[in-house]
């Protein structure tokens, strides 16, 4: 008879919160960064054109594209652009942020999706590369045809753009504006044969070039963003904060050690949690009262706005209190 | 290479002669699982050449690392790679990253919780009527034909947008298409014969114009309109509900009601505490496992518990063992609506877990809502039977009495 062992505690309980593993200058203006937990455990998955939030200090939150290699399940690559305007994001990042450093992060989610197509035109202005990186990687695999049209203001400011065309040859077209001028969006994306899909990530005016030129394609047959300078969120809260069970009258503390899942049970109130990362939406629980600080995979901008239900095994609160429909 | 990392892994590694897919361990697998278990994190089952994991966690280990377990090569014993499926395989169940990608993206959001919210009051109403009927004509029954089949039947089918005739088709494609992921033993043998016109049903009901508008089928076919997924995609993504939706949710709510049934105190405590109908159903989910196991091709050399699994090899995980591993849960063996079953792998884990998993726990908790209003008590009046399946645990026979409240 084998007498148990401990039992492995569930999942991680506390927030998602990664180490710098390293920062590389990438370019004029770009750093990479590498984020990892320090036993390589396996991050939560992702998809090409998929975003993490990082949790800055003082609780901004900033958007950053997954650029790095997806079948590195103990990664995440971002790279960052040093905003003139910047709010503190980008400067912290290329700043403070070192090797060693912890940062609280959410997601990833995914508002870009790569669709099927017999054909890819990628068409990336500055840091919009990001998320075309890992797309390239997929389509690669997919097997279908592509090419890359990728500008900015000059061929220095151009991050990865060396290792693109050493890997990938014509099929990427390096475009630096001082030398060539505006992107030709128009010749280099044609007329949008049926199985032809454009992905475009960049600057608005890009995009609004890309928009002007597709304007009769397929539905669906275009698809772009545009890379999310600040967010508009409220800053997210580092403190404790209540929580209150409104159909068990209960109320619980959260501190920033442990999950609004983990106060929940304490409290002895039954709830179902599976992967504990955001990801499968078994822990989802109705919002009453309070604005949640949705760190899940899940929930779309929409319905984060809603603001009515919450992925309790990561989201968190942006205010001091939470109602829960538990 | 290959070969030196296998035969030094192999001498090592236990090794069973034991068949999961024969009638005695269909029958009875829990004491193989705990033999498994207790051998080692890894074993080497003869009989088929694979390697098995019964521990919990290697197999939530194999579920998650789905870049070294590729599921693209099948998750049942064949090898696509060597094999010829005996259909076109599933662009989800059988496909790895980047493939697997915009058809899971599709359906997960078709099957969101925001998707359910508008079927709940419909789904919560529907077995009111039906438990009614049940207790008023004296509460005998056989729980399995006459609830754990018909309920999902009811809503299920129509929330997908299928037509009301042929329905009868479901179960029987269902319980083939699970036989099929084992070895072409008898179970498979006798399917093959009737399978052909089943499964031309099947393939029909998933065109455009078979499909009711706002059901699951239709908003699938949406998705390709706006290029999310091809056309070409589309009907094999409603394939994939037809396959799995029905006979797991069937054995599922078989599940429930049989651990019920035995465990009169704890449909006591679920009447008294309704907070936790949705607990009873995971850990239904958990200490049944109405989905026993599924394989994984090893990518590359992979190492997993202190062995090397080599690269191409078939890998089989056993979900219902890993569900009752002491190691992980105590007194496994108990159904007990007090543990907290979270984190147990009847949905799977990682990428490929169950796309259907918030579909079955509305099922299971309306059902359940309504037993727990009008029923009293659940007794087994006689002997269970098994229906076995290569895959599926699954019930012929579960006879009932429902006493009403
Ligand atoms: C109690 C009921 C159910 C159980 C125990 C169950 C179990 C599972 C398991 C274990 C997997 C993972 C397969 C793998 O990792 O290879 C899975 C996947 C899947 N299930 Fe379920 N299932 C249930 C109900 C449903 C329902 C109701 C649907 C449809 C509405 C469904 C649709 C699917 C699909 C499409 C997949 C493949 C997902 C993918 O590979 O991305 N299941 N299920
Ligand atoms: S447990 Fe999976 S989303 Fe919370």
């Amino acid at each position: 008879m084998t007498l148990p062992t401990p039992m492995p505690t569930a999942a991680t309980r506390t927030q998602l919160s990664l180490t710098v593993l390293d920062k590389r200058r990438e370019s004029d203006g770009v750093v990479s960064v590498r984020l990892g937990q320090e036993d390589a455990q396996r991050l939560p998955d992702w998809t090409p054109g998929a975003h993490i939030d990082l949790i800055l200090p003082g609780g901004l939150t900033r958007q950053y594209s997954l650029c790095g290699d997806r079948w590195d399940p103990a990664t995440y690559r971002i790279a960052v652009l040093r905003e003139s305007a910047s709010r503190g994001g980008s400067a912290y990042v290329h700043d403070q942020l070192s090797p060693g450093d912890n940062v609280l992060v959410g997601g990833p989610r995914n508002n870009f999706q790569l669709v099927p197509a017999r054909d890819y035109r990628f068409v990336a202005g500055g840091i919009g590369i990001t998320p075309i990186l890992p797309m390239i990687q997929a389509v690669e695999r997919l097997g279908s045809s592509w090419t890359l049209l990728y500008g900015g203001r000059t061929r220095a400011s151009l991050a990865f753009a060396d290792e693109l065309t050493a890997r990938y040859g014509d099929r990427v077209l390096i475009h630096p504006q001082d030398e060539f001028g505006l992107l030709p969006v128009a010749d280099f994306l044609g007329s949008g044969a049926p199985g032809t899909v454009a992905y475009c990530c960049g600057p608005a005016p890009l995009l609004a070039a890309v928009d002007a030129h597709t304007a009769g394609w397929r539905a669906g047959s275009v698809r772009t963003e545009r890379f999310v300078a600040a967010a508009t969120e409220p800053p997210v809260r580092s403190e404790a904060f209540e929580v209150v069970l409104a159909r068990s009258g209960r109320s619980v503390r959260v501190t920033p050690e442990c999950s609004v899942l983990d106060a929940v049970r304490d409290a002895g109130v039954p709830v179902l949690s599976s992967c504990e990362q955001g990801l499968c939406g078994t822990c989802e629980t109705g919002v009453l009262e309070g604005t949640p600080d949705h760190r899940d995979t899940l929930l779309d901008d929409d319905e984060r706005r809603q603001g009515d239900r919450m992925m309790i095994c990561v989201s968190r609160s942006c205010g001091d209190r939470l109602v829960l429909d538990l | 290479m290959t070969d030196t990392t296998y035969h030094a892994a192999s001498t090592e590694l236990p090794h069973f002669d034991d068949d999961p897919f024969g009638p005695e361990l269909l029958e009875d697998p829990h004491p193989f699982h705990a033999r498994l278990r207790d051998s080692g994190p890894v074993a080497y089952l003869e009989r088929y050449g694979v390697f098995a994991l019964g521990r919990y966690e290697q197999v939530r280990a194999a579920l998650s690392d789905w870049q070294s377990f590729i599921s693209g090569a099948g998750v049942g014993l064949a090898n696509f790679r060597t094999e010829t499926p005996w259909r076109p395989p599933s662009l989800l169940l059988e496909a790895d990253p980047p493939h697997h990608d915009a058809p899971r993206a599709v359906l997960t959001s078709v099957l969101s919780s925001r998707a359910l919210r508008g079927l709940r009051d419909q789904w919560f109403a529907d077995p009111e009527s039906l438990v009614d009927d049940l207790v008023k004509r004296g509460g005998e029954l056989d729980a399995v034909s006459e609830l754990a089949e018909v309920f999902p039947l009811r809503v299920f089918p129509d929330a997908v947008g299928l037509a009301k005739d042929g329905r009868e088709n479901l179960l029987p494609y269902g319980s083939h298409a699970f036989n099929a992921f084992g070895p072409r033993n008898a179970l498979v043998q006798d399917g093959e014969a009737t399978i052909g016109a089943v499964a031309e049903w099947i393939g029909e009901q998933c065109a455009r114009d078979r499909l009711a508008p706002g059901g699951f089928g239709e908003q699938i076919w949406r998705a390709a309109d706006r290029g999310d997924i091809t056309a070409e995609q589309a009907p094999l993504i409603v394939r994939s509900l037809l396959t799995a939706g029905v006979d797991t949710t069937v054995n599922g709510i078989s599940a429930v009601l049989s651990a019920l049934a035995r465990n009169p105190e704890q449909y006591e405590l679920m009447r008294r505490r309704p907070e936790l109908i949705r607990v009873a159903f995971d850990e239904a989910v958990r200490f049944e496992s109405p989905v026993q196991t599924f394989f994984r091709v090893a990518e590359q050399d992979v190492s997993l518990g202190g062995t090397v699994i080599p690269a191409g090899s078939k890998v089989l995980m056993f979900l219902g063992s890993a569900n009752r591993d002491p190691r992980r849960w105590v007194q496994p063996d108990r159904f007990d609506l007090q543990r907290d079953p979270s984190g147990h792998v009847g949905f799977g884990m990682g990428i490929h877990q169950c796309a259907g998993q918030h579909i079955a726990r509305l099922e299971a908790e309306a059902l359940l809502t309504a037993l727990v209003r009008r029923v009293r008590r659940i007794e087994l009046t006689g002997t269970p039977r098994r229906k076995h399946n290569n895959t599926l645990r699954s019930w012929g026979y579960l006879p009932l009495r429902l006493t009403e409240a």
